[in-house]
């Protein structure tokens, strides 16, 4: 009865929580695209794909779907997944540049390499076989060494910092894994159009992977509902493809020909939606009221012969419409969005929007609280240590007002890292400055959780909810950790190019990231709904690379047979040592002398005797034959044979 | 009697400089304790040759004063090394012995010691990850005084300040332990009549061996907990040769908790209880005293002229099952307390069998494969994984091969055979460091009159000079600078393994012949 109504609970529970994601959909497969670009301060452009599929719980439907992905569904359900987000990035998200508090920056900026992280709906002992089998599958589907990931000593159950989910929650990272075409091929398979039509067909190769930063995202949600006898599985599959890309060299003025060198040459027919956003930050649009204050005109609203011009940009083409922020006490400025709709382009008339600077704007991007970075101390390929530094960028002034800066003021910082087992943390060593002042760690510290690396087992883990003051200018974490050195079969091939540590992910719980629409607008677009999620502010930190000592390669055999001498020497000598009795030289000598000559050296002499073209000595009436053919010897001979068949019996 | 020993003219050793005439009569030696060049210098006057009561009644005067002098001068030395040791102690940052994969063993590292007490002081285990390898005992020991700081004091101060007490205790022990011998080698050098050269206070030399030897000194300040391993192993060995049960069984189990590898010194440790401390082989005795019963017409015409002989039988210890019924039961006890207290103390964490997979565990499976001075760390990173076990069975039962023959050769020596005992498992150990050749360096001192004829002893002295020198240098050019490669310091691992079975192989030689000299000097006419 308690069980039942505890699924009566979860099922209610998920419904609560997944309604909005189904809202307004029928029981329908849906299926939508969209772009976001948004020029970026340092003059690049942020191209940000955004396809939506979903499968809402369907009863008629069965295992069948339209556009929704097969591949998926089945992975899905095979592996009972409640969330799985996958990335392939190259290239590293700049915070100071390119922000790290705003809806895109805090989902879409992913570690360099691979990142994966799974929630399963399985009892907590079938988590890690079920992550092992997901793997696999992931690599054959994604044409990545994702099956790397299997190994325990390759993922870690974090607890709370990354996600709060206990137990049930995987994560692995990849950093040295190379991204290419060949992963993004199957990620677009997945698309119902493929790249052939829709905002796809901007995905030209050369022109996405020039970028300084690209990052291919996918991210499955699914929810269950239905009786207990039938579950209806819904899913929720959201590909985002974000790369930055440079205009040109000196021109910030762009067009979509002129930075992916096609054209938009119509929707994808299979999709509800299919929308081109040009986005403005909230910053960018203050420097531009900032520029217009003393002018009486408005400056956002002047449309001359179908494009959209003002003093500052013009684009190309006016846009369907103007979305702006719903202001939330930003200081009165808010961030605008163009949308445009390319339902009416098509192959004769295809859609290439182009934004022209008429004077150069200069504007911050939204930082996050703070700027962390992660770096090795340090040398040699004995030990070192590991520090993350945070420096405030002067954001919580803003964000609770200077009178709020007391003493009692705190930010909370979540730090998450998982390290290799090679790399052997000393937990006990961590330090924490504070405006490069020491303190005292348990101050700082609100939470840990440490998962010490087992070797050749287990990485090691640490989670932290730290404490700072707010009027913090910087602070540092250090740790020590010694190097180990490793089997030979455990290098990878190139050994001394070092090895990679994951990145640390460093999340600000006090700050959302989140963009606020009227109803009416974001309830068409997913990534409009998207952004008006509640994201939490994370920055994800350097990739280190440690260098570890290497053994030589080359020497297997070589140390194997000088420490089986050094053994053999010890044992022999000590042997010789013990047996030695007084006077027992003497009479071995004595007898030595007196005795007859042994078969094997008679023989020799007589090799010797024959080679030198001399006769041999005649033997003293010894037949070699009979000497050796004693029954003593015979007797070994079959006393070996009889073990070694006995062995051979019992090995078979 | 007047056989001399034949004695080559110079017998140097580890440490040791003895220089000794033919001549019975001239005593002129200086011995040099320590192998850095600090020494002590004893002198003696010559004294003339022979001429009567008068001048036999002074020397023996003269010698009282020299022995007197020797004291005054053993205890400033102990002093001195014991001050030297402190400055070494106020220096820590500048030479970071700690991490040393030379003093520092994953076994005996107190930094790992510290993040051990750091897991447990945070509910979690000590044996979680694979920091922490030593027992829970010295962690609740340890593991407070290694957070303890002091203010303008350098950390881990504490503990250096025990170590450096457990060195000093080691030492007196052994200067217990060296008394003890040098009393049984004069009685029954004078029950055998066998007349020498003087007889070197062996306790001495061994105890400021000890104390000077550069490894024990590195490894007292280099944050290892070698210094206590050793001190048990020795205590071990003072309760056993004083007969102490309780002190030996108590020595023996804590020891063989540490660190495994002692338990193999259970059959010294019976030995020494049952036929107390070391002395010539026993057939020796009987021997001799069947000799002067007269049955032997060969021999009868030698030892006729020998009245004194035929009158005191010499004794002949009997092995004594009591002590060792003793010790025994009181082994049992302590082993039961020990693991009561473990189990209290890990009682959350997985109890006794977790501590023993991950400490005996750890040792016998070699899972660490951080370089140290030994040879298994390279080879089992270069071996390949099916041969794994099979090497892994081999290096730990070429321990076990020699026990059972060393034990049948030298049963009447049970103070050497347990010195035989730990240079072989500190040869063949799994992690070895400088702190278990500190100990036997310092124990081979208990054996300088009876080893003075040892072979290779100025070559053995140059190469552990030569690898103690070399051993930093290829590490650094390996780990730190990366022009080197592992090769070079497994070089240095690899002579450093020779070296030890060169001093093992040797010392057993020299104190076998040894006793077959004795025996030929006891029934050799005279």
């Amino acid at each position: 009865m308690l069980f039942l109504r505890s699924i009566l609970f979860f099922l209610l529970l998920s419904h609560y929580f997944f309604a909005p994601i189904f809202s307004g959909s029928t029981e329908e497969e849906e299926f939508s695209e969209e772009l976001l670009l948004k020029p970026l301060p340092d003059r690049k452009v942020l191209a940000h794909f955004h396809f939506d599929s979903r499968a809402p719980p369907s009863t008629t439907h069965g295992r069948h779907h339209r556009i929704f992905p097969k591949a998926i569904a089945q992975l899905v359900q095979k592996f009972r997944i409640r969330e799985m987000e996958l990335s392939f990035t190259q290239g590293r998200w700049n915070y100071e540049r390119w922000g790290g508090f705003d809806p895109v920056s805090s989902a879409n900026a992913k570690p360099p390499g691979v990142e994966l992280w799974a929630v399963f709906d399985v009892p907590s002992d079938q988590v890690d076989s079920t992550w092992k089998n997901l793997t696999h599958t992931l690599s054959g589907l994604f044409c990545a060494s994702i099956n790397f990931l299997e190994s325990s000593t390759a993922y870690a159950s974090p607890n709370w910092s990354f996600r709060p989910f206990s137990g049930v929650l995987r994560y692995g990272a990849l950093p040295r894994e190379a991204i290419c075409t060949e992963n993004l091929t199957p990620w677009l398979k997945l698309l119902p159009c493929r790249d052939k039509a829709g905002l796809s067909t901007l995905m030209d190769r050369p022109s996405i992977y020039r970028g300084f930063y690209h990052s291919q995202r996918l991210k499955v949600i699914s929810t269950e509902s239905g009786s207990e006898d039938r579950v209806e599985l819904g899913i929720l599959l959201e590909q985002t493809l974000t790369v930055v890309l440079q205009p040109g060299e000196l021109q910030p003025s762009w067009s979509l020909s002129s930075i992916f060198g096609r054209k938009i040459t119509g929707k994808c027919v299979l999709a509800k939606s299919s929308t081109v956003f040009i986005g403005f930050e909230r910053n960018l649009i203050s420097e531009l009221n900032d520029l217009w204050k003393n002018n009486e005109k408005n400056w956002v609203a002047e449309t001359t012969s179908g494009s959209w011009n003002n003093p500052v940009f013009q684009l190309s083409l006016s846009p369907g419409r103007v979305i702006e922020e719903v202001n939330n006490g930003h200081g009165g400025n808010s961030a605008i969005l163009y949308e445009f709709s390319i339902e009416n382009y098509s192959d004769y008339e295809p859609f290439d929007v182009s934004l022209t600077w008429k004077r150069p704007l200069f504007w911050s991007p939204p930082r996050a609280p703070f700027h962390v970075s992660r770096f090795l101390m340090g040398s040699g390929n004995a030990r070192g240590s590991i520090a993350i530094t945070l420096k405030s960028t002067e954001l919580i002034k803003g964000f609770m007002g200077d009178n709020v800066i007391k003493d009692g003021c705190k930010v909370r910082i979540d730090v998450f890292q998982v390290v290799p087992w090679y790399v052997k943390v000393y937990s006990h060593t961590l330090q924490i400055f504070v405006d490069g002042e020491a303190q005292i760690v348990s101050e700082i510290i609100e939470k840990i959780w440490v998962s010490p690396s087992e070797d050749r087992v287990s990485p090691g883990l640490m989670e932290m909810f730290l404490r700072f003051p707010c009027n913090m200018k910087s602070a540092v974490l250090t740790i020590e950790f010694d190097k180990g050195l490793l089997h030979i079969d455990e290098y990878p091939p190139d050994a001394n190019q070092g090895f990679d540590i994951p990145s640390a992910v460093i999340s600000f719980p006090d700050f959302e990231a989140s963009m606020h629409f009227l109803k009416e607008h974001s309830s068409e677009s997913p990534l409009l709904s998207k952004f008006q999620e509640k994201n939490r502010v994370l920055s994800y930190t350097e990739i280190l690379l440690v260098p570890l000592a290497t053994p030589d390669f080359s020497m297997p055999y070589n140390v194997i047979t000088f420490t089986c001498t050094v053994f053999a020497l010890y044992f022999g000598s000590m042997l010789n040592v013990l047996r030695r009795r007084a006077g027992e030289e003497e009479r071995f000598l004595k007898s030595q002398a007196s005795r007859k000559v042994g078969p094997l050296p008679q023989l020799l002499s007589k090799l010797f005797g024959k080679l030198r073209g001399r006769p041999a000595k005649a033997s003293q009436s010894l037949s070699p034959s009979s000497s050796i053919l004693t029954p003593k010897f015979i007797l070994k001979v079959l006393l070996v044979a009889g073990i070694a068949v006995a062995w051979h019996y019992f090995s078979e | 009697m007047e056989v001399t020993m034949p004695s080559r003219k110079w017998a140097r050793e580890e440490g040791t400089e003895k220089r000794r005439g033919g001549d019975l009569q001239r005593v002129g030696q200086k011995v040099k304790a320590g192998n850095g060049g600090e020494g002590r210098g004893r002198r003696s006057a010559g004294v003339g040759r022979g001429e009567g009561i008068r001048a036999e009644a002074q020397r023996g005067r003269r010698i009282t004063v020299l022995q007197m002098g020797q004291k005054k001068w053993f205890w400033v030395w102990v002093t001195a090394s014991l001050f030297f040791r402190l400055l070494v102690i106020y220096f820590p940052q500048n030479l970071n012995l700690g991490s040393r994969p030379e003093v520092a063993t994953p076994i005996t590292s107190l930094r790992r010691l510290a993040e051990g007490y750091w897991l447990k002081q945070s509910f979690m285990s000590p044996y979680a990850g694979s920091m922490y390898h030593g027992s829970p005992l010295l962690l609740s020991v340890l593991g407070p005084l290694t957070v303890k700081r002091i203010e303008g004091q350098p950390s881990h101060l504490i503990c250096s300040l025990l170590f450096l007490l457990a060195d000093f205790v080691t030492a007196m022990l052994i200067l217990a332990i060296g008394q003890k011998l040098q009393l049984a080698y004069r009685q029954s050098l004078k029950a055998l009549k066998v007349s020498t050269s003087e007889i070197l206070s062996a306790g001495d030399i061994a105890a400021l061996i000890y104390l000077w030897n550069p490894l024990t000194i590195v490894t007292c300040v280099g944050y290892s907990t070698s210094p206590i391993e050793n001190l048990m192993i020795i205590l071990t060995l003072y309760g056993a040769c004083s007969r102490l049960a309780p002190l030996a069984a108590f020595g023996w189990v804590i020891s063989m908790h540490l660190s495994l590898y002692p338990a193999i010194l259970i059959i010294p440790v019976i030995l020494l209880v049952g036929y107390g401390p070391d002395a010539p082989p026993r057939k020796l005795f009987l021997k001799r005293n069947f000799g002067t019963d007269g049955n032997d017409p060969s021999n009868l015409s030698c030892y006729q002229g020998n009245e004194v002989a035929t009158e005191n039988m010499l004794p002949i210890r009997p092995f004594l099952w009591k002590p060792v019924l003793h010790f025994i039961f009181w082994a049992i006890i302590w082993s039961v307390y020990v693991l009561v207290l473990c189990s209290i103390s890990l009682k959350q964490y997985g109890g006794l069998w977790e501590m023993f997979k991950r400490t005996h565990g750890f040792i016998l499976t070699v899972e660490d494969l951080s370089p140290n001075i030994g040879v298994l760390w390279y080879f089992f990173a270069e071996v390949f994984n099916f041969f794994r076990g099979f090497f892994l069975i081999v290096f730990h039962v070429n321990i076990l091969f020699m026990i059972l023959p060393l034990a049948v050769r030298l049963n009447h020596r049970p103070c050497f055979l347990a010195f035989a005992y730990i240079l072989i498992s500190s040869m063949l150990k799994s992690y070895p460091s400088v702190g278990d050749s500190a100990l036997y360096l310092g124990l081979l001192g208990l054996f300088i009159n009876e080893l003075a004829d040892m072979q290779f002893s100025f070559f053995l002295f140059c190469g552990y000079v030569g690898v103690s020198l070399l051993s930093p240098v290829m590490h650094n050019l390996w780990i730190w600078r990366g022009t080197g490669n592992a090769n070079f310091y497994f070089a240095t691992g690899i002579a450093y393994a020779c070296l030890q079975i060169i001093l093992v192989v040797e010392s057993i030689g020299a104190m076998l012949n040894h006793d077959r000299v004795l025996r030929k000097k006891s029934t050799a006419c005279p």
